[in-house]
């Protein structure tokens, strides 16, 4: 057992910093751990209004044009002017009022119904705060900051300060985010992608402050995540414990490590494009504006430069975390670990000479979408063999189906289902029909929604160690069961309404006839996806209720190798009692030179007795 | 899945289909042996008293196998892939008919050259000064149509579902795409690309004609020539 060793190390260290009080403890934080607990609360945070925004998109497209459930008006009270329910007086009260004083709803959903501008603002934020805002704080600013710093032996990071001031502006940048939709004119409506020339006048979408703050927001989110990404590649390299080689380090620790360098690379191409247009709509200058000389494809070569390395900033910690809780839970060392590194490292690469995939039918020369074909279809290689090696590390395993197991396998099999549906896309003449279908919104929800299996394994294996407590497995179980059901049924169906023509960021789908036989499959994946918002309920209950009320962790609840286990749970501030010297890799379980099923990295074994142990 | 396509009444489309349904059996298969192996895993090596997991850390024979066999089908499907790509987008046929779309925010704007088969010339339709001619298109079936996309304000995207052909529209470009239709009818004409709120119904009809009705709407819209196309 953990707890038999090293539970009575030095305390000097964390005795120093016993005397912060609350507000450098738990607010301005220096202490990796909080910040990334923080990030996390962020993230969660986002992700509900993220998801209601989900939520209010799909009853738009099954029941277009309709009001509301609840706040919505009555058909009476439209069809005749009566008012029927309290609800309709409120309405009638409200609608009466002059334009001046009228409230948000009146003016972007009157009567409880989504207008266009609305739906185009909904569509624009749900994937702005889902990407930036729900994966990239939780996965790389969650996860990175509490992960990095406990799985290479580290006491903190190498810039405290200045992994507390990338919180803080990423705050800023959430602030700046959120406020946005309450400027008048309503947020950015051109899409998460933004595209230029629509995003470069203000006359084009009817919307001026909205799209300013987004881009202002995305700078300064930039600034966050250039600050972290410094850090993690700075405190990787240079505060591994004695003995922890690059090639010992856990797959989870070389996600963010790869993960953090794409950052640094990719996120200044955004803030440059964004200054651009920020430049276009603000000052009077032409990048993108045709009029002028501009040249509008080029927006999209910039954002797609950024956009496709982000999708692996995105999709990389997660196919980290999947690797830690397949292995720790088949009792089983990776399959294939170099191969697992190579893979990274590998699409890490190639995530720089993809990036026109995205713009096949863009009106850029055919002959470079020919180009792109290519390395896009060499880049789903390393994918697959990470699908297979989690499939070798399954085999021979003796599989233990905890919560955290099961949203692992859950990711595997989702990203198996997004990474086949690319190939269609890889395709150029394939591309050329299903480009801006549901078929890609299928595709990328396999995916970029996907993570959300592998947030849901990191925050249900690393609870005990985050906040010492363990979470209900009960509860866990039926949650994952339930959310994988309903992400598929929300998801799977959309590649149907893809292949029938259906097209992307339409307001109302009943305006083109070709597309009426498939309103019920737009009903059947609204009702899933309802039931999908539902299900999360039980996480939230289980996530807040454990956090008060959770059977106590002890140091290494799952009988894990790697050396986050050998703290206590939760971690003090300086973390280890006693810096670890680590003398192998992190996934030997089922060893042969130990009784137990597990060895950690930092035990020492006296090799001639530990042989003949057992 | 693949009787939710829609109808196909376009030369090429045949080509993007049949690409489709490659694809579409390929992973197919991969998809049902991934899965059919995950469950075999999970039934088999669920934890069980008494037995312990393999200690293996891989196989390097199985990493080359699972990493050169998925490379050769990929390359090889962006091979077979390419001769659709050029057929549809890169070697533009010179049209029988040729049309010109102006897209704007929220309508398509067409033009057709008249017999002299130029543009800018007095025999255009609409001829200079005449009001505009909104998200219509009339073409004959069987012949190849070449098609001028120009922007005015934003990109908008030219789709027509039925005849597999999509082409983005840019503001200060002008974009050939091509297409030769096969069955008389009326066909939807989206525009694909988030154009700001009025996109979604920015909606046109390509109308494909039989030669005969087709050469009654010309003699309709051209009394005076006999030799229109």
């Amino acid at each position: 057992m953990s707890e038999s060793r090293a539970a009575k190390g030095t305390h000097e260290v964390h005795e120093a910093h016993a005397h912060l009080g609350f507000v450098r403890t738990y607010i301005f934080s220096t202490d990796h751990k909080m910040i990334g607990r923080q990030f996390l609360f962020m993230g969660l945070f986002m992700l509900i209004i993220g998801g209601l925004m989900a939520m209010l998109i799909r009853w738009e497209l099954a029941f277009p044009e309709k009001p509301l459930p609840v706040i919505g008006a009555s058909k009476e009270f439209i069809d005749t002017g009566e008012p029927k329910t309290s609800m309709d007086q409120t309405w009638a009260e409200w609608l009466s009022k002059p334009e001046s004083e009228q409230n948000w709803l009146t003016k972007n959903m009157p009567m409880g119904a989504i207008t266009a501008p609305l739906y185009n603002s909904l569509f624009t934020m749900h994937a702005t705060l889902m990407i930036f805002f729900v994966v990239m704080p939780i996965m790389v600013g969650g996860f990175g900051n509490f992960l990095i710093p406990l799985t290479i032996g580290a006491r903190d990071m190498a810039f405290p300060t200045l992994n507390m001031l990338s919180f803080w502006v990423g705050l800023l940048s959430g602030i700046i985010m959120l406020a946005s939709l309450f400027v008048p004119g309503g947020s950015a409506a051109a899409g998460w992608t933004s595209y230029a020339p629509l995003t470069a006048k203000v006359e084009y979408t009817g919307v001026n402050w909205g799209q300013n703050l987004w881009c202002i927001s995305l700078i300064v989110m930039g600034i966050s995540s250039l600050m972290g990404s410094i850090n993690y590649i700075t405190t990787i390299i240079n505060m591994r414990a004695p003995g922890m080689t690059f090639f010992r380090m856990p797959l989870i620790t070389w996600s963010l490590f790869i993960t953090a360098i794409l950052l640094l690379l990719a996120l200044p191409v955004l803030t440059s494009a964004l200054a651009m247009l920020l430049f276009d709509r603000m000052l009077g200058t032409h990048f993108f504006l045709p009029e002028g000389g501009g040249e509008p494809i080029l927006w999209q070569h910039l954002f797609w430069f950024f956009g496709h390395p982000e999708v692996y900033i995105l999709v990389l910690p997660a196919m980290g975390v999947t690797s830690e809780v397949l292995s720790v839970f088949s009792r089983k060392p990776i399959f294939g670990y170099r191969g697992m590194v190579f893979a990274m490292t590998a699409i890490a690469f190639l995530s720089w000479v993809v990036w026109g995939h995205h713009m096949f039918v863009s009106g850029m020369n055919p002959l470079i979408g020919t180009t792109f074909m290519m390395t896009t279809m060499v880049i789903a290689v390393p994918s697959a063999i990470k699908t297979f090696n989690w499939l070798g590390t399954l085999w021979g395993g003796s599989i233990r189906f905890t919560t955290p197991m099961l949203f692992g396998l859950a990711f595997v099999s989702n990203f198996v289902i997004g990474g086949l549906s690319g190939i269609f896309m890889a395709s150029t003449p394939v591309d050329i029909f299903i480009h801006d279908t549901y078929y890609i919104v299928a595709h990328f929800h396999y995916v970029v929604a996907g993570i959300i299996f592998a947030i849901f394994a990191a925050i249900t294996y690393w609870f005990p160690k985050m906040f010492g407590r363990m979470m209900n497995e009960t509860l866990g179980k039926i949650h994952a069961i339930l959310t994988f059901i309903f992400f598929n049924a929300t998801f799977f169906p959309m590649h149907i309404l893809g292949v029938g023509g259906h097209m992307r960021r339409i307001f109302n789908p009943l305006q083109y006839e070709f597309l009426h036989p498939l309103q019920p499959v737009n009903v059947f994946i609204s009702i899933s996806a309802f039931c999908l918002g539902v299900a999360q309920l039980i996480f939230l209950f289980n996530f807040v209720w454990s956090l008060f009320a959770g059977k106590r962790a002890d140091r290494n609840p799952w009988h894990a190798n790697t050396l986050e286990w050998i703290t206590p749970s939760p971690p003090p501030h300086g973390n280890f009692d006693k810096i670890p010297t680590v003398y192998r890799g992190p996934y030997e379980y089922s060893s042969p030179e130990v009784a137990e099923d597990w060895l950690p990295q930092d035990r020492r074994l006296e090799t001639t007795t530990a042989k003949g142990a057992h | 899945m693949l009787n939710w396509l829609p109808e196909d009444v376009s030369t090429y489309g045949k080509e993007v289909d049949s690409l489709f349904y490659l694809i579409y059996y390929i992973t197919g298969v991969v998809f049902l042996l991934v899965t059919v192996a995950m469950i075999v895993f999970l039934i088999k090596y669920r934890y069980q008293e008494g037995r312990r997991a393999i200690y293996t850390h891989g196989s390097t024979t199985l990493e080359i196998i699972w990493t050169v066999v998925p490379a050769i089908i990929l390359i090889l499907l962006a091979f077979k892939s390419q001769a659709a790509w050029s057929h549809i987008k890169m070697n533009t046929p010179p049209g029988d008919v040729q049309i010109r779309v102006l897209a704007k925010q929220f309508n398509w704007d067409i033009t057709y050259p008249g017999p002299d088969g130029k543009f800018g010339t007095e025999d255009d339709l609409p001829r200079p000064g005449d009001p505009v001619i909104l998200d219509e298109i009339h073409v004959p079936v069987n012949k190849v149509v070449r098609v001028e996309l120009v922007g005015k304000d934003v990109i908008h995207s030219f789709f027509l579902p039925h005849l597999r052909l999509k082409q983005d529209v840019l503001p200060g470009r002008t974009i050939l795409a091509w297409f030769q239709a096969t069955k008389p009818g009326r066909y939807p004409l989206p525009c694909a690309e988030l154009c700001g709120i009025g996109h979604s119904g920015m909606l046109g009809s390509l109308i494909v004609h039989m030669p005969e009705e087709y050469a009654a709407w010309v003699k309709e819209k051209w009394p005076t020539n006999e030799k229109a196309q």
